[in-house]
């Protein structure tokens, strides 16, 4: 009897195991330029081996806060802990971590094994471990042939590993990746996604990486920080943040979503009633992590993936409906999106995934529609 | 025919205009007086008007009096220690000015590629600014600060360095030449540089930093090799006309600073020479085309 195996489901929640120290650590850190705060009095534990993303819209602070960690900038207030040992002070050629540059900053009078050999050679190791490390570093990722080869004669996505085989070679504590992919196409991006993913497992670092590429972001990172005008949003894993977000910036800034304002009017135990008189319905939500009175004004936040789209209308009774018309659909190859506009006047989006290769699809514009969801589908979130 | 004439002839004949004038230009401002004096220099002196003969009239008159062309010059050139001597003495002047106003203007142009973007505009005219003034009025005026009795003198007396008697003994030196080369050519040198530092990328610098190269050190191996270009540029724009130079050394310098320009301007007019000025003219052209060479050479390259 053979037993089926499934995939094997990782594990890895350090931020989760209380006796556990976090490696890096943020502590109340401010930064300011001029009258500019770029970081506002932010607290943040990193744990080791573990991938670390910040997410956030340009000039959220994401990069001032790396740019902090790896020594470029001085926090203003607060101070920075790698392993237990306070950075400030130290200055960037003396700190054990390594940067990725958004630019590559590759030297470009030295051939890729010269760029690569750099920080060896800062290092002092001799001649032959240079060598053997140069040529593991090239071997990783995949650029034994380009090894005499200067920078300007290289692709896009050659510099990019070339720049990533630098940053590893001293086989830093941490790495910091400041947008690493954001120069490469879309098909080579999401490979390389995957290659940092198991570059990471294999060598074992702690990566902390910078983007404002939300699926880069869940792909790749073991934990997220959603960044807003210097603060943290929200932090936690791919799917806490898409399915929990804690706040509308944070729902609205990671991934697609319907956001529906109303009144609460009833709260028990498992359920919040809103009242929502802009569409004119009643909508009941599973009662979130948040305190929430009668009265309140609240909104309720869906993912258009899980609102279910029917031309025909649900038994009476059923709760959670709301009834509109096709405004405009989007056709993107594996899902199709409808845009329904309400009573109202609003639009609500609701996902298909296309299973089949029909061509005609039973819901088309202008069609009246019901729009239906579980009670557990979406999110009360308080304004 | 109307057609060819606009689809075929107009155009062919608009690109070969516009190449035309720089080669027209250089054929009637460089390559015909070079070739003047080159005639000039095969010729012999002799008291009359222009002094020299054989005086060409006509292509007829050309070889007629091919056989009275000589070598002569040439060969006095290598027979006198004068030229030989001053010769080496302009290129040792000329490498040492040109070391000098590297070190002077490598600090200047790393500074000014440094300084915050609102001020580089700024410092690049400061540095464009002394030439809005007459260079030859310039080189006066350092004879002001320099002579014995001049204002460098005076600014250590009344600060007591120096006593009421005692002079600053600079002018008429090869100190006074080099101080004059360095500020006269300083812009030549600095502007170069300038243009290959500011186009450094800082992340660079950062890049190094981050992988445990010290400041100092990633100058030398980042900063300095990226700037070549501009260096070996600079170096040349300099070196170049230095080796030519007559106005300062003739001006600040004394009468043991022998440089070519200065042996070649008392041959044409103090000896009204004009056959062996030519020669040493010519043997100078020769002398310069050599680094105009590499140094164009190095261009193709950059």
């Amino acid at each position: 009897m053979i037993e089926a195996v499934g995939p094997i489901k990782r594990k890895f929640a350090p931020w989760d195991d209380p006796t556990l120290k976090p490696f890096i650590r943020f502590e109340n850190v401010t930064k300011r330029f001029g009258d500019f705060t770029a970081v506002d009095n932010l607290t943040l534990d990193i744990y080791e081996r573990e991938f670390f993303a910040l997410l956030g819209p340009s000039g959220c602070g994401k990069t001032t806060l790396m740019r902090m960690l790896a020594g470029f900038e001085q926090p203003t207030e607060g101070r920075i802990l790698l392993d237990g040992k306070d950075l400030s002070g130290i200055p960037p050629y003396k700190r054990p971590v390594n940067m990725m540059f958004q630019s590559y900053a590759l030297f470009p009078h030295m051939t890729v094994e010269g760029n690569i050999a750099f920080g060896l050679k800062q290092e002092g190791m001799d001649t032959s471990n240079i060598n053997t490390r140069v040529a593991e570093m090239l071997e990783l990722v995949k650029l034994e042939k380009f090894a005499k080869r200067k920078p300007h004669q290289l692709s896009g996505g050659q510099r990019q590993r070339v720049a990533l085989a630098r940053s590893l070679a001293k086989r830093p504590k941490v790495l910091l990746l400041d947008e690493p992919l954001g120069a490469l196409d879309r098909k080579l991006r999401e490979e390389t996604q995957f290659e940092l993913m198991d570059i990471q497992m294999e060598l074992g670092m702690t990566f902390l990486i910078v983007t404002h590429d939300q699926e880069e972001a869940m792909t790749v990172s073991d934990r997220i920080a959603v960044m807003n005008h210097g603060i943290i949003a929200q932090i936690g894993t791919a799917s806490e943040i898409y399915e929990q977000p804690a706040s509308r910036y944070v729902a609205d800034f990671v991934g697609d979503i319907n956001l529906i304002d109303g009144t609460v009017t009833a709260v028990d135990d498992d359920n919040v009633t809103l009242h929502c008189a802009g569409v004119d319905a009643t909508i009941v939500a599973e009662a979130g992590a948040g305190e929430v009175a009668v009265g309140a004004e609240a909104g309720f936040a869906i993912r258009p993936e899980k609102v279910q789209i029917s031309l025909e209308a649900p038994p009476a009774g059923t709760p959670n409906v709301l009834s509109g018309e096709v405004w405009d659909i989007g056709y993107l190859g594996d899902i199709s999106v409808y845009r329904v506009r309400l009573a109202g006047g609003s639009i609500v989006k609701a996902t298909v995934a296309n299973l089949t290769r029909i061509v005609e699809r039973p819901i088309t514009w202008e069609d009246k529609v019901y729009l239906t969801w579980p009670a557990d589908a979406g999110v009360i979130l308080l304004k | 025919m109307a057609e060819r004439w606009t689809q075929d002839v107009k155009p062919f004949l608009a690109k070969w205009a516009l190449v035309a004038v720089p080669y027209l230009w250089s054929l009637l401002f460089f390559l015909a007086p070079f070739l003047i004096i080159l005639k000039i220099s095969l010729s012999q002196t002799a008291i009359a008007m222009p002094p020299y003969v054989p005086v060409i009239g006509s292509l007829g008159d050309f070889w007629a009096k091919l056989s009275d062309f000589t070598f002569d010059n040439y060969v006095f050139l290598t027979e006198d220690p004068l030229y030989y001597s001053a010769y080496l003495s302009s290129l040792r002047i000329a490498l040492v000015s040109t070391i000098l106003l590297l070190i002077v203007g490598y600090p200047i142009a790393y500074g000014m590629a440094r300084a915050p973007k609102s001020l580089r505009n700024a410092l690049v005219m400061a540095v464009i600014l002394p030439f809005w003034t007459s260079f030859l009025i310039r080189v006066y005026a350092w004879i002001g600060i320099l002579k014995p009795e001049g204002l460098i003198t005076i600014a250590l007396q009344s600060l007591g360095i120096l006593g009421p008697d005692e002079q600053i003994h600079v002018y008429n030196t090869e100190t006074a030449v080099f101080i004059g080369i360095v500020y006269s050519y300083l812009p030549f040198m600095v502007l170069p540089l300038y243009a290959a530092l500011e186009k450094l990328d800082a992340t660079l610098l950062e890049a190094a930093a981050d992988l445990g190269c010290p400041p100092t050190k990633s100058f030398w191996v980042i900063t300095f090799p990226l700037s070549l270009p501009g260096v070996i540029a600079g170096c040349f724009l300099c070196f170049i006309p230095i080796v030519g130079e007559f106005v300062i050394p003739d001006l600040l310098g004394g009468s043991e600073t022998l440089m070519i320009g200065k042996t070649l301007w008392a041959e044409f007019f103090n000896n009204r020479d004009w056959p062996v000025s030519s020669a040493v003219a010519v043997v100078l052209l020769i002398i310069l085309v050599v680094p105009i060479v590499i140094f164009q050479n190095q261009q193709k390259k950059a």
